[in-house]
């Protein structure tokens, strides 16, 4: 086992009270492996991500429980020098903005050379020579002479991908990368991803890829979480979960989007309501107001996550 | 079924001026946003329009509002050409076609509320006597999209993503447009929002008889909702076709590598499919290839696409256009 997070939970204090952010998660993920966390804007994905990397900022936020393993070690015994030596080294994160993730006026070779002489005992010229090649790796034209450039001289694509080079340059054995995709073209998306999941055929690299598209996640990983207001709903393989999605905002979901392969012009059936407000969350299960099924438990109890199946396990009170 | 076309585009274009230096502008160049772009839109009917970022998609829309003047070209409104009208009866027309921007934050002013927002057309255009039948209005025009009249007194802050686009909407639909631009309406929005919006965009054009040109990026949202789909590139249509022609046969192979790139959420169905065709980024607009302007990117490109480029040109009749020597 790579990597195993248990029982985390992130909090962030603000004026109205303490927002649990992440909410006591679970998962763990094999070398090799992707695994794909799901969710819309302010579920708890990148907060959980960031937790991963230990960079919450802190105050307001912080991590108040929990272990995550790595190779067994757990990161939140570590002392934040140790977590630097580990950061970039064994785990790497691509960040969701790569307009903004990479520093304006420093060079991009600069950069992608950052984590090679941070961790590895290298030479400039060495560290030079391999950024080459990475930037190459990433398909990067004339890697050589855009070692000198500078991010604005970059496309949003062509960023994204030095931000990729700069996640590989150490060789991880954890890629998290946080939507990051969704600023992109749907043909550089597709070029990108196909990439990473290459390195995680041919180098066991296990990637965490986050994201709100349950189309990429359905191509790409072998297992899913889907988060809702800070906690893990629903929890399965990639198979599973698109053939017997068991929690009803699960099964909203595949529902709400439209699919480029169904052809009537067939009603989408939305979930109604809002996504909750993670300052002043219902009582009992989060997604009851929204949810069809919901009895009076309910709205009174909040359901842990069980197994229903093999490897399947859902947070929902229906058919307990 | 022949309606006549609503919307008439002839070859438009729409070039942008380069300048180079400050104390001694030169012109260097021309940008062509929009380079020589014909398609026609029925009256109810609904045209998706796709392409990446940088193709011409959010220009073609300026252009066709005449929100931008075109650099050539004619846009017939009922047979009508209004790239000519003068600023009065251009406002005139203004009330017939609308349209619903990207963004639900930046495109509302933070400090009118709702019904100043929705009613503001109304005043312009001087289409409500009194107060009373402004407050109906307004009233009937967040009802219609789902809002209530009672957030009428709300300020825009006060409202999620999905519910501004809702705003956003009701003032479009204030003047009574028969032709709704909608310039991604959606994509700014949460996953199971999109649903709700694209289903309002439906109901409100069997309601309204509408006619929608629906602009985005996903694929899979303008297969929803359009009729015909029409495939850019580059400032150039590279293919129009029903939405069932262009899914199940599409010829450029710019379109077979967009459908293959959209991913399904179904892994059955993503085992067996294609996920990469082209690879390589999108040339910038000022620099584009010479003969087709796909050959850089095509992996079926020959010494015909170096050179010349391609036409639109119709194949299998019905409609099925497609800018490819090789199709």
């Amino acid at each position: 086992m790579l990597l195993d997070v248990r029982h985390l939970s992130t909090h962030f204090k603000s004026r109205h009270g303490t927002i649990k952010a992440v909410d006591d998660i679970s998962f763990d993920l094999h070398e090799g492996e992707t695994l794909g966390i799901v969710g819309e804007s302010g579920c708890g994905k990148t907060v959980s991500a960031l937790s991963l990397m230990r960079l919450i900022p802190d105050p307001p936020g912080r991590i108040v429980s929990g272990e995550i393993l790595l190779e067994g070690r757990d990161l939140l015994q570590l002392s934040e020098k140790e977590m630097c030596d580990i950061r970039g080294n064994q785990m790497a994160m691509i960040f969701q903005e790569p307009m903004t993730a990479l520093h304006p006026v420093l060079t991009v070779g600069r950069q992608v050379m950052e984590p090679l002489i941070r961790h590895k005992d290298v030479r400039r010229r060495e560290a030079f020579t391999e950024g080459v090649r990475l930037l190459k790796q990433v398909r990067i034209p004339d890697a050589g002479d855009r070692m000198h450039a500078y991010p604005h001289q970059f496309s949003g694509g062509m960023r994204q991908r030095v931000m990729v080079a700069m996640g590989l340059a150490c060789n991880p054995r954890l890629i998290i990368a946080d939507e990051p995709t969704t600023a992109l073209d749907v043909t550089i998306q597709a070029e990108l991803l196909e990439f990473m999941k290459g390195l995680t055929r041919d180098q066991g690299t296990a990637l965490i890829l986050i994201t709100h598209n349950l189309g990429i996640v359905a191509r790409y990983a072998d297992k899913v979480i889907i988060m809702y207001a800070g906690r893990i709903i629903e929890r399965a393989m990639t198979r599973d979960l698109y053939l017997t999605p068991r929690h009803p905002y699960t099964t909203g979901l595949l529902a709400s989007v439209p699919r480029l392969d169904r052809d009537t012009r067939e009603k989408l059936l939305p979930i109604d309501g809002q996504p909750p407000d993670l300052a002043d969350l219902p009582t009992g299960c989060a997604f009851h107001p929204r949810c069809r099924h919901a009895t009076a438990r309910c709205r009174e109890e909040s359901p842990m996550l069980r197994e229903v199946a093999d490897r399947h396990d859902v947070a929902c009170w229906i058919d307990a | 079924m022949e309606t006549r076309p609503l919307i008439q585009i002839t070859n438009l274009s729409k070039h942008f001026p380069v300048y180079r230096g400050v104390v001694f502008k030169r012109r260097i160049g021309d940008l062509k946003a929009l380079d020589n772009i014909s398609f026609h839109i029925a009256e109810g009917e609904t045209l998706g329009l796709v392409g990446e970022s940088g193709c011409g998609k959010t220009t073609a829309c300026r252009t066709l509002l005449q929100l931008e003047r075109p650099t050539a070209g004619e846009v017939l409104f009922k047979g009508e050409d209004i790239t000519r009208l003068g600023k009065h009866p251009l406002r005139k027309l203004r009330k017939k076609m609308q349209i619903v921007f990207q963004d639900p934050f930046g495109s509302l002013n933070p400090r009118m509320t709702v019904r100043d927002i929705v009613g503001e057309p109304l005043r312009i255009h001087g289409l409500a006597r009194g107060r009373g039948e402004y407050a109906d209005r307004v009233g009937y025009l967040l009802d219609i999209v789902g809002l209530g009249p009672a957030m009428a007194g709300r300020y825009p802050h006060e409202f999620s993503g999905g519910q501004r686009q809702r705003i956003g909407i009701a003032r479009a639909l204030a003047v009574e447009p028969e032709f709704l631009v909608c310039d991604e309406p959606v994509s700014a929005l949460d996953v199971s929002i999109q649903a709700q919006i694209i289903n309002l965009f439906a109901e409100l054009q069997e309601k309204l008889g509408l006619t929608y040109l629906f602009v985005a990026h996903d694929l899979a949202v303008v297969r929803h909702i359009s009729d015909r789909i029409a495939v850019m590139y580059l400032g150039e249509i590279v293919e129009i076709a029903s939405r069932e022609a262009l899914y199940h046969h599409p010829q450029h192979p710019y379109t077979r590598a967009l459908l293959s790139a959209v991913p399904i959420p179904d892994p059955e169905i993503e085992r067996n499919r294609e996920h990469c065709l082209i690879r390589g980024e999108v040339p910038s607009l000022f620099d584009t290839p010479e003969g087709c302007k796909f050959h850089p990117r095509c992996p079926f490109a020959r010494g015909i696409c170096r050179e010349s480029r391609p036409a639109l040109r119709g194949i299998e009749g019905n409609g099925h256009n497609v800018a490819c020597h090789l199709a």
